[in-house]
């Protein structure tokens, strides 16, 4: 038994393609639910409709970069979603009210996300709080800042016409054409980008590694002479930085940022990685995978209300395909 | 033996609560391998957990090539070329054989990994081994033999000139322990210091040099070892002479009624067509060599592991054990190989521990009986010596043989007439292991019936009425206790293979 598990490993590093597996599983899901809701509904097969759902993933996939990581420690991060209303509103906020130009504002958010994330990763790995406290509570804290520092009303980052716009059009390009102009989502480029770097991050850099060591065996990386504590930190302060790159994105794609809201984001991110092949456990995910995870939640979201299911619906869908990647993951383990 | 390369003087060491060394030395030159021995909390452990910079000493000095040095993490002392080779294995399962070997210090291309490069240097490490593993493999699926072997490969990778073994022998099988041995002895032909910490007694006489003992976390003494005996070390380890000699008949009387018989069991490759029975107040052993289906018997059979055919009777009686929860009512205990996975709630007490099976009979209406589950931990605790400074000590606290004793007193509370062992006494020393050994004993002599798994052969010999052997899933033979002998064992054992 122990022989032919050996020689399966030595054929191709097993678990990587039981990942790879995964991952095609989640390919045939997206083309199947985009082809159910293209043949049901003609609404859904439009131009307007794909870049809509784009403009939808954006914050989700860039979220879910980042979450990866700490998940992949065996950790969580909740503090993503309402940490992104927070940054961006304050970001949005120096911009219209302190006349600060778009990119120090830019800079601000991101670097907001990065804080909160290190002060997660600090209190995670330096004081041994369990992730799931330590980042609900900053999920809260974020919650409330946000409002308070703008003073509880709505922010509008630059509109695209306006000066200081230009940042919009990062995610979202204008052609004119002689007819209606046409608008080029091009956001994907740069999300497929990060995404790229960060897959390369995990599965060839010393951080990656050692990401996947802390979710693997903490000790036995310790014991390797492994700056675990640091590594550990690290996880949450990429998944905090994500946060704010995805505030960026959610405030270029979205004309208003309301304090208060967020909640929930987190989850969508959270549930595509596990659905890319995340490890509930720790020890095993991608990047890509998570990227491709958040596609399928997009799909549903955009697409099940063209085929007359609305938002109640589409969360218990949500709720039973994350079930479904939960017990492949199971599955795959008991299978050994 | 060459020049001395590490010396370790008046070690000191407290905790809150415990002096976990008292002035302790070792000394260890080129070319040795060093015995350390001492019976669970003599303070090996701990005293090469000082020299390796995972804990700080409280006084005296540690000289290595000839210079006072002192380590503040593992790291540094790997660095400098101390390198220690863990008891518990530690591996990262989730990664490849070589990334594992090469964790910490990984060769890169720019900012990149270069995995390929470690693959490589794996393979010639391996080569200078002769070991046979694929460095591309998942570490998690690899034996526990091989991950030992890799555990070494790595210590070496280091350019090691100190290398300390904590209980490598541990998990493995005879022909394994060969293996290691060659290791080893090859490792001290290229003039490198050797500390081997073990409790298996035959092992120390066959591959050291000289032994240090240490006791109750002082330092007892410094032995060569060709010159001393088993006993003579025994004696400096516990104080007391304990050994018992193997039983030479068995003690259950003719008319001992069957208890448990099992029929035709069969549970995946690892279980095939299994067929024994188990008489009250008999202790039967079951010996083998790694993978050879033990252990998953006793889970098919325990209803820990799904089972595809076969029938179990119990005093006679037709029975069906479909999960733990059906074994545990009908009077089975089965005391998990992997304590630390399977046997004991390390974060909970010892009273805790104790009353997990049997939480039923100690609850009030819908309380905890606190008092009551205390008396009775407190009873095992005494009955079975355990050491702890309280029943309200967390497990983790208690050394590996008194861990053992406290999933004894839970089956034991539990009142099971059937006591599954497997191996018993892995990772326990020879003072413990002893009591280990007297109290199977007497569980028998008041009738209850045991199944002892171990992989150790004078385990087997000294322990059992009657022994079943298996090789690959099936059962080569059954052997009375009276006929059994190291060889008639070994050739069952691999007969399919050999």
């Amino acid at each position: 038994m122990t022989n032919q598990n050996t020689a399966s490993a030595a054929k191709g590093k097993s678990s990587l393609n039981k990942l790879g597996g995964q991952k095609f599983i989640v390919i045939l899901v997206i083309i199947g639910l985009f082809l159910l809701f293209s043949v049901m509904s003609p609404n859904f097969r439009k131009y307007t409709t794909l870049v809509s759902m784009l403009d939808y993933s954006y914050y989700i996939i860039l979220m879910a970069i980042g979450v990866t990581f700490p998940l992949i420690t065996g950790g969580v991060d909740l503090s993503i979603g309402t940490g992104l209303i927070c940054y961006s509103l304050v970001g949005g906020y120096l911009i219209s009210f302190h006349d600060f130009p778009v990119i120090a504002g830019i800079l601000v958010t991101v670097l907001f996300g990065v804080v909160i994330g290190t002060i997660n990763g600090t209190l995670v790995a330096l004081m041994d709080i369990p992730p799931f406290l330590v980042t609900l509570c900053t999920c809260m804290i974020t919650r409330g800042l946000g409002s308070i520092i703008v003073g509880g009303f709505g922010i509008t980052w630059p509109n695209a016409i306006a000066p200081g716009g230009w940042f919009r059009k990062i995610f979202k390009l204008t052609i004119p054409t002689d007819g209606k102009p046409r608008l080029l989502p091009i956001g994907i480029i740069w999300v497929v980008l990060l995404v790229l770097v960060m897959s390369f991050v995990l599965n060839h850099t010393r951080i990656g590694r050692y990401t996947i060591s802390i979710g693997s065996n903490k000790e036995a990386a310790r014991l390797s002479g492994v700056n675990v504590k640091a590594y550990h930190v690290l996880a949450y302060t990429i998944s905090g930085l994500f946060a704010g790159l995805a505030a960026v994105a959610y405030s270029a794609v979205f004309s208003t940022v309301q304090p208060g809201s967020g909640a929930g984001f987190e989850l969508e991110a959270i549930g595509g990685a596990i659905i890319g092949g995340v490890s509930a456990s720790g020890g095993v995910g991608s990047v890509t995978g998570s990227m491709l995870g958040v596609f399928v939640i997009c799909l549903l979201k955009t697409g099940l209300p063209f085929i007359g299911l609305q938002a109640n619906w589409q969360q218990i869908i949500t709720g039973l395909v994350l079930i479904g990647a939960v017990l492949v993951d199971i599955l795959k383990k008991k299978r050994g | 033996m060459g020049d001395v390369i590490l010396t370790m003087k008046g070690i000191d060491k407290s905790f809150p609560g415990v002096h976990a060394l008292d002035h302790v030395n070792l000394e260890v030159r080129k070319g040795e391998v060093h015995a350390l021995m001492g019976e669970n909390g003599a303070g090996k452990s701990t005293l090469m957990k000082v020299l390796t910079g995972i804990y700080t000493k409280d006084s005296g000095t540690i000289t290595y090539e000839g210079k006072e040095i002192e380590f503040h993490n593992t790291r540094e002392a790997q660095d400098a070329g101390i390198v220690i080779v863990h008891q518990e294995l530690n591996m990262l399962n989730h990664l490849t054989v070589a990334q594992n070997i090469f964790i910490g210090r990984e060769f890169k291309k720019g900012i990149r990994i270069d995995d390929k490069r470690m693959n490589e240097e794996a393979r010639k490490l391996f080569n200078k081994l002769n070991i046979d593993i694929d460095p591309t493999a998942m570490m998690g699926d690899l034996t526990v033999g091989k991950q030992q072997m890799c555990e070494i490969a790595k210590a070496i990778s280091h350019e090691a000139k100190v290398i300390i073994f904590d209980e490598p022998s541990a998990a493995l099988t005879e022909s394994e322990i060969e293996e290691l041995f060659k290791i080893i002895r090859d490792l001290r032909e290229q003039n490198l210091g050797i500390v081997y910490i073990s409790h298996r007694m035959d092992e120390i006489k066959v591959i050291t040099d000289r032994v240090t003992v240490m006791r109750d976390g002082t330092y007892v003494g410094t032995l060569i070892t060709k010159d001393c005996t088993k006993n003579d070390i025994i004696n400096m380890m516990v104080g007391r002479v304990i050994y018992e000699d193997p039983k030479t008949h068995s003690m259950v009387p003719d008319d001992a009624p069957v208890i448990l018989k099992v029929e035709n069991l069969n549970a995946g490759k690892m279980v095939q067509n299994v067929s024994f029975e188990l008489r009250k107040g008999e202790i039967l052993g079951f010996s083998g060599l790694m993978g050879a289906g033990r252990t998953e018997t006793a889970r098919a059979i325990f209803g820990a592991d799904p089972k595809e055919s076969g029938d179990i009777y119990i005093n006679g009686e037709k029975v069906t054990i479909n999960n733990p929860q059906d074994a545990v009512k009908l009077g089975i205990g089965y005391l998990s190989e992997d304590r630390k996975r399977y046997g004991v709630a390390v974060q909970k007490t010892v009273a805790e521990n104790t009353t997990l099976a049997t939480l039923d009979e100690f609850v009030n209406g819908i309380l905890i009986d606190k008092k009551k589950e205390t008396e009775i931990a407190q009873k095992f605790v005494d009955s079975l010596a355990t050491k702890t400074p309280s029943v309200d000590q967390l497990v983790v606290n208690l050394s590996g043989g008194n861990q053992q004793k406290v999933v004894i007193a839970k089956w034991l509370t539990r009142n099971s007439d059937i006591l599954i062992f497997d191996e018993p006494t892995r990772g326990i020393d020879v003072g413990a292991k002893s009591e280990i050994y007297k109290l199977m004993n007497k569980l028998a002599e008041e009738g209850k019936s045991i199944i002892m798994i171990s992989s150790e052969m004078t385990e087997i010999l000294r322990m059992s009425d009657r022994i079943v052997i298996m090789c690959e899933g099936k059962i080569t033979g059954t052997i009375d206790i009276s006929e059994a002998t190291q060889e008639n064992i070994m050739n069952l054992a691999t007969r399919e293979i050999g």
